[in-house]
């Protein structure tokens, strides 16, 4: 397990090292010229070259591609054209915001998708299990940016039941930083009517985000109890008298979680980039949002950044599902 | 996929299988509705994108089937048009990734070696990324346009062709068959073109099918956000962000191109699910 780890742990280095080659070279194709977006049109021939010789745009490209390289294993991702910040700072500033969104989106896409694909398999084909699958076959259907329209113009607009854009009330200020995480940091500051406002302010873009979620996990988990529920382990278990529950819960919803974890990845993954959308929508201080903006303003140090980012997170969430499975699978092994 | 029974036979029962599924007739009917209509935008809207300022935000009426949007254009119009843009974007993304996914995944699979390293783990490169986010990276690099939709798109989607196909060429190299052939002395090519691609087909054909409708829903994002077409593009994501801020006195404008990819995305979705139950009878539930 401990080798296998290792192993993997290689292959996350490698695929971020292919990921800094793709993004590097496909920022040479931009037809942009970066000096001219840092310094605007106004600028001067002198003021262009001299951009041009600090941030080493006039060396050969594969140069340049390896004092990017230095750069990074220093945790130097550059300087933002468009913030004039290291990117590092500013993907350090926006992550927590990501991470808050997509990790309660996927507690509500659990919460709604796996007793809703369970619900599903118990009642087969009877009227609970046909309004389960058409659920799900339209949330994995609905483009998400129209969820977040429509939810916004009733429940914000016209009920005003749930609060609009953004990640506070305009006139709530935010807690003093320390983690990053809103929400954390106003209980850290026992400022109880923001850490309120902050969770209000997630419910609406959490589930326009795990909406998608949702529907895969009710599918899979529907798909994984039907399976399950005709193994002979579970015959044998009602033979022997255990309660119908029990059967379920105990014996059948235990195997039946493994088929599950394998679209954990996926999901998580879908959730990056559905985080694109819905923090463009929500005005919401995240990682998307910033990803957004960098690439209109072909910011591409910034773009670069994020996909690197992207990459390493996508390929480390593969990794733990993938030890998380060997972990519940007593069966599997790895050597 | 091979068995002993009569390969005739074998197709005749997989397609009552599936004509007696009602998802996949489901599909079947949305896909025709949705070819039919793309066929006939041009007589249901001569010109999509002309503007007739009196006639604003209009409600549906028989005039206007489905109104008119903030610059008095026919939506019924736009819509049309835009599937006949949105089937090109989803057939023309998952022909190039279905090329290039089982040109790798047959190479990689056939020649084994140093050939199956080197492109697996360029593959696992390109599957490390989010979908949108290295589209978007694309797209900012290419400029934003539809045909670079169609490359961005593509290029995070054939990965999952070219790993069907490996685990597929591998699996059969192991039959009985194929070890026949090559003790015949068939050369690696002619196994590959003749044994391997035509066994492979089922399950690409089946995961072609979802991914058809993954990559209008994908393209119409990109859209959405200002990466893909542009405006006034009779594009549906994009005519969804064109009509977003007149939801409350036009709720028809932004919601019926939305509607229209959920409706096709559901169509590719049915027809997928349908094909998986009819051609792979394992699945059956």
């Amino acid at each position: 397990m401990l080798n296998y780890t290792i192993r993997r742990l290689f292959f996350v280095l490698f695929v971020v090292w292919g990921v800094s080659i793709a993004t590097f070279f496909l920022s040479q194709v931009v037809p942009g010229d970066p000096a001219l977006v840092a310094l605007g049109d106004k600028a001067t021939d002198e003021m262009i070259a001299n951009f041009r010789t600090k941030n080493g745009l006039d060396q050969p490209i594969v140069a340049q591609y390896f004092s990017y390289v230095g750069r990074l294993l220093q945790g130097d991702l550059g300087t933002s054209l468009r913030t004039g910040r290291p990117i590092a700072d500013d993907l350090r500033d926006f992550f927590p915001g990501t991470l808050e969104l997509s990790a309660t989106a996927l507690l509500i896409a659990a919460l709604i998708g796996i007793p809703a694909g369970i619900l599903a398999a118990l009642t087969q084909n009877k009227a609970p299990d046909l309004i389960v699958r058409l659920l799900a076959l339209l949330g994995g259907a609905t483009p998400i940016y129209w969820l977040a329209i429509l939810l916004l113009e009733f429940l914000h607009n016209k009920l005003r039941l749930l609060p609009g854009p953004g990640r506070l009330d305009a006139y709530l200020i935010a807690p003093p930083r320390v983690t990053g995480f809103v929400g954390i940091d106003a209980i850290l500051a026992r400022d109880w009517e923001v850490f309120a406002d902050s969770l209000t302010h997630l419910i609406l873009p959490a589930f326009v985000l795990g909406a998608f979620s949702a529907a895969l996990l009710a599918r899979m988990t529907r798909a994984a109890m039907l399976e399950t529920m005709t193994q002979d382990f579970i015959r044998t278990a009602r033979a022997k008298g255990i309660a119908a529950s029990r059967v379920v819960f105990k014996h059948a919803l235990r195997n039946a979680f493994l088929p599950v974890l394998t679209v954990l990845g996926g999901v998580l993954g879908g959730l990056l980039s559905g985080a694109v959308l819905t923090e463009t929508i929500f005005s919401w201080p995240g990682i998307g949002r910033y990803t957004t903006d960098a690439a209109i303003s072909l910011d591409f140090p910034a773009v670069m950044g994020v996909t690197l980012l992207a990459g390493l997170a996508y390929s480390i969430i593969n990794l733990v599902t993938d030890l998380l499975y060997a972990l519940f699978d007593p069966r599997i092994t790895y050597g | 996929m091979v068995s002993v029974v009569a390969p005739k036979k074998q197709a005749s029962k997989a397609s009552r299988r599936f004509w007696r599924n009602p998802a996949s007739i489901i599909g079947v009917v949305l896909l025709s509705i949705l070819i039919l209509v793309a066929v006939l935008a041009g007589v249901i809207s001569p010109n999509p994108i002309a503007q007739d300022l009196g006639q604003r935000l209009l409600p549906p009426s028989s005039q206007h089937f489905l109104g008119t949007d903030q610059l008095g254009r026919s939506v019924w119009g736009r819509v049309a048009h835009g599937a006949a843009l949105s089937l090109q974007v989803g057939f023309l993304v998952t022909l190039i990734s279905v090329s290039l996914g089982v040109l790798v995944g047959l190479l990689a699979g056939t020649f084994g070696g140093i050939w199956d390293n080197v492109l697996m783990r360029l593959t696992d490169i390109f599957f490390a990324f989010p979908s949108l986010i290295l589209a978007m990276a694309i797209a900012a690099a290419l400029g934003p346009s539809l045909t670079n939709t169609i490359i961005a798109v593509a290029m995070v989607s054939w990965p999952s062709y070219a790993r069907l196909v490996r685990a597929q060429a591998l699996a059969l190299r192991e039959r009985e068959f194929v070890e026949a052939a090559r003790a015949l002395g068939t050369s690696p090519v002619q196994i590959a073109l003749r044994h391997v691609l035509p066994n492979t087909l089922t399950p690409v054909l089946i995961q072609a099918s979802f991914d058809i409708g993954q990559a209008i829903l994908t393209a119409a994002g990109l859209s959405f956000i200002g990466f893909g077409a542009q405006p006034p593009t009779p594009e549906w994501g994009a005519m969804v962000s064109e009509t977003r801020n007149f939801i409350s006195e036009a709720p028809w404008a932004s919601s019926a191109p939305a509607i229209a990819i959920l409706l096709a995305v559901l169509a590719f979705n049915l027809l997928g699910d349908g094909l998986r139950d009819a051609l792979d009878p394992r699945n059956t539930k």
